[in-house]
């Protein structure tokens, strides 16, 4: 394999990593929030268990993602440093401002969040807790803004090949940011939810089941379930708006070769590029004119419009089955369970067991979502300014192999221990009476 | 003021700086932690659990003055953070494993028992390590001008192990105002012998520097500059001896005099690193590349600035106030 391959590999599997932390902590610290709260509220001791469960999933999760982010900051130059002498007049400002405004807010903070609730007067404990939270949410914005700039650059120019702000206003605010920065927002919130769910409905499967085991359930179950349709719109109305600034894009999601009307939705296909023809096709007649046109006859771009400039078509193609499919699945069993949670009050067996499988699915669907949007963008890096090709290092192909063996080996062993760990701390989390119960902060 | 700051030739300056200040925060206050990180390789189990207390609250914030020391070379000055990070990739790399490790194992450790906490202890200490000796010899390559030849080598190694031994230099004095006790004063002796080597590092790099580059030599020893220079290496020995000799005093009752060996590791770390910060400067890649030659554009580094110049006092206050709240003795830690 060719050296930019490599490296194209590496900051894949890096930035896969990285993102699965993140997606859990921005919205989870908003839980822990929210948790504190309740427990303010009403004084019942449950939801101090319940934040004292998920403020350690928390640390750990917020861990791997500090480490994991330190690498991208190094990858850009060791990799990519094509991409910062070509447009760090753009991406620079807009870096910095997430290591100046987010990083140091969510790292300072997060010390007292867990280790000072002894030391510091319960309002500054809360207060710490909010500030973890709009820290990891205002990361996201940032890195969101460059990154929807890359999908729709504006409010540059270019002078000698290299690329200068003129309007930062517009870069901020550029067309994309909106739909994408909600669609990741609301994606991270499906992943909180059904992290949370699932391993609640793991102890309540095991027989523990406490009064914050059910009340962790509820949360995660009514959260699941008020996002999953904010998210199908807010998902439908960025795939509208990727229609608009990058048909290709959208021609590789649909599998759509020709420009015409009545252009079927594809469930399954084999698109085979090569001969720029689908196989096996099942599909529902006019679905992609409706859904993008909302009207059976509407055009939809075909790829045959950009040959040359068009993503890989297979691996858009199945990345955007899997989100949709994972996020149909979120709807049905949020829902399910929803219903007979608050009439119930408890879960059936099934369901706690279906929660369970569904533990990490908000890993998958965002996984997926984000394979669309970047594989979708290639051969850009930025769109229309920066090829990828022209962005990566010289450093020949074996070596890149080596770091990206290294850094493989190492995300395989934490995710299983990552897993590993949640599990245990969730089985745990009520210790055997006769030990050392931890003492709870009745003073808060 | 504002003229002044944001004058196009006067920014590359100044970012050069705010990286200078990063980088030296960096190295003091990881320094400490990563020194104990290894520290705990030849610390009894029992006090592990302290070690890691000390710096529990911190690590991460300190951590994160490495990603502004790269955030800022790599947006003020892309060109070079190019060159330098292509021309040390297998360092850099092993430095992130290390710091992965070490950061993860952090929190792992927190959560195991039996063997397997002894693993992630081992995936700290290993970690801590790793991430010290890997800066270390980009250290001693970058002082050479990026430059791979069999005596480059020889001296990154020999830097790597010498930064390696003034982190737990620093690491030990941290422990010193942090820990009390048995542990208190094995931190003194353990001080007491990364000294020896700390210093040995710095007399090193001071040789060398100028041997190896005459640009550097002229830039130290010319006459009336060795004068005015010569405030930096006399400073430095003071503080060495200074250091030797409260060491020998160490513990005192009352845990009089525990900030005292740290301060003046620090003021080390900060006199070594003017010294080389003098000796490169106006390069940012030794003898190729200079701040002005490799910087952003002005607007870019202006807006970046404008933020900087908000953010910044606010950081550090509240990086005060962290340290506030977490001042005293270590005791174990546990989650609220």
């Amino acid at each position: 394999m060719d050296a930019e391959l490599l490296a194209r590999i590496q900051f894949a599997a890096n930035i896969s990593f990285h993102i699965l932390f993140p997606t859990i902590t921005i919205a989870l610290g908003w839980f822990l929030l929210f948790v504190r709260a309740r427990f303010l509220m009403t004084g019942d001791q449950a939801w101090m268990q319940v934040y004292r469960l998920y403020v350690r999933v928390f640390a750990l999760s917020f861990a791997l993602g500090v480490v994991s982010g330190i690498t991208m900051s190094f990858q850009f130059g060791t990799n990519w440093p094509g991409f910062m002498e070509r447009v760090g007049n753009v991406a620079g400002p807009l870096l910095a401002y997430e290591v100046l405004t987010a990083f140091f807010l969510e790292a300072t903070f997060l010390g007292i969040m867990l280790f000072g609730h002894d030391r510091v007067p319960g309002w500054l404990h809360t207060l710490a807790t909010a500030l973890v939270a709009i820290g990891t949410s205002l990361s996201a914005f940032w890195i969101l803004v460059l990154n929807s700039w890359m999908h729709t650059p504006v409010g540059f120019e270019i002078r000698d090949g290299v690329v200068f702000a003129t309007d930062w206003w517009a870069i901020v605010f550029n067309p994309s940011l909106p739909y994408r920065l909600t669609h990741m927002l609301l994606a991270s919130g499906l992943t909180a939810a059904f992290l949370v769910a699932g391993l609640a409905a793991l102890r309540w499967l095991k027989n523990d089941r406490d009064r914050d085991v059910v009340l962790a359930l509820k949360t995660g179950v009514t959260a699941a379930a008020v996002l999953i349709p904010l998210q199908i719109l807010a998902g439908d109305m960025h795939g509208l708006n990727t229609l608009q600034h990058q048909p290709a894009k959208v021609a590789a999601m649909e599998g759509n070769w020709e420009t015409r009307g009545h252009v079927p939705l594809l469930l399954f296909a084999w698109p085979d590029q090569a001969n720029r023809v689908n196989h096996f096709e099942i599909a529902i007649p006019s679905g992609a004119s409706l859904i993008l046109g909302h009207s059976p006859s509407a055009v939809v771009p075909g790829l045959n419009d950009f040959v040359g400039r068009h993503p890989p078509v297979a691996p858009v193609f199945f990345a955007f089955r899997v989100m949709v499919g994972v996020g149909v699945l979120m709807l049905l069993v949020s829902w399910w369970a929803a219903y007979r949670l608050w009439r119930r009050g408890e879960p059936s067996p099934l369901q706690a067991r279906v929660l369970v499988l569904m533990t990490f699915s908000g890993w998958v669907a965002t996984l997926a979502g984000w394979y669309v949007t970047e594989i979708g963008r290639q051969p850009w890096l930025v769109t229309g300014v920066l090829r990828t090709t022209e962005a990566v290092s010289a450093v020949p192909a074996p070596t890149v192999a080596l770091s990206l063996t290294a850094y493989l080996l190492i995300y395989v062993a934490l995710i299983i221990a990552y897993i590993g760990v949640l599990t245990r701390l969730a089985l745990k989390a009520h210790p055997a009476p006769s030990g050392a119960a931890p003492r709870l902060q009745a003073a808060e | 003021m504002i003229d002044f700051l944001f004058h196009p030739t006067h920014l590359p300056v100044i970012f050069a700086s705010l990286m200078g200040i990063s980088i030296l925060l960096y190295v003091i206050l990881d320094g400490y932690d990563l020194g104990i990180g290894m520290l705990m390789a030849v610390a009894p189990e029992p006090d592990h659990d302290t070690m890691v207390a000390a710096i529990g609250p911190f690590w991460d914030a300190n951590e994160t003055w490495l990603v502004l020391a790269v955030g800022l070379l790599l947006v003020a000055f892309p060109a070079a953070h190019g060159m330098i990070l292509t021309a040390l990739y297998l360092p850099v790399l092993v430095l992130l494993i290390g710091l992965i490790l070490r950061g993860v194992a952090f929190e792992f450790r927190a959560k195991a028992h039996g063997v397997e906490r002894g693993w992630w202890t081992a995936a700290f200490i290993g970690g801590s390590a790793a991430a010290s000796l890997a800066q270390g010899w980009m250290l001693g390559i970058y002082v050479l001008g990026l430059e791979v030849s069999w005596a480059a080598l020889g001296f990154a190694a020999l830097v790597a192990v010498c930064l390696a031994a003034a982190y737990v230099l620093i690491g030990a004095t941290w422990l010193i105002l942090k820990a009390d006790g048995a542990l208190q004063r094995r931190a003194v002796v353990w001080a007491r012998r990364s000294l020896a080597f700390a210093l040995a590092g710095m007399v090193l790099i001071s040789i060398a520097t100028p041997l190896a580059s005459p640009r550097l030599f002229a830039k130290w020893f010319e006459w009336p500059t060795i004068a005015y220079l010569s405030p930096i290496p006399i400073a430095a020995g003071v503080a060495f001896l200074a250091l030797w000799r409260v060491l020998a005093r160490l513990p005192q009752p009352g845990d009089r005099g525990s900030l005292t060996p740290f301060l003046l590791t620090a003021g080390i770390f900060a006199l070594g690193f003017f010294g080389m910060a003098y000796s490169f400067f106006p390069y940012v890649v030794p003898d190729r590349l200079t701040v002005w030659q490799a910087a952003s554009a002005p607007e870019a580094l202006s807006l970046i600035l404008v933020g900087t110049l908000f953010v910044l006092p606010m950081i550090l206050g509240y990086t005060a106030l962290s340290y506030r709240i977490f001042r005293g003795k270590a005791r174990g830690l546990t989650y609220g």
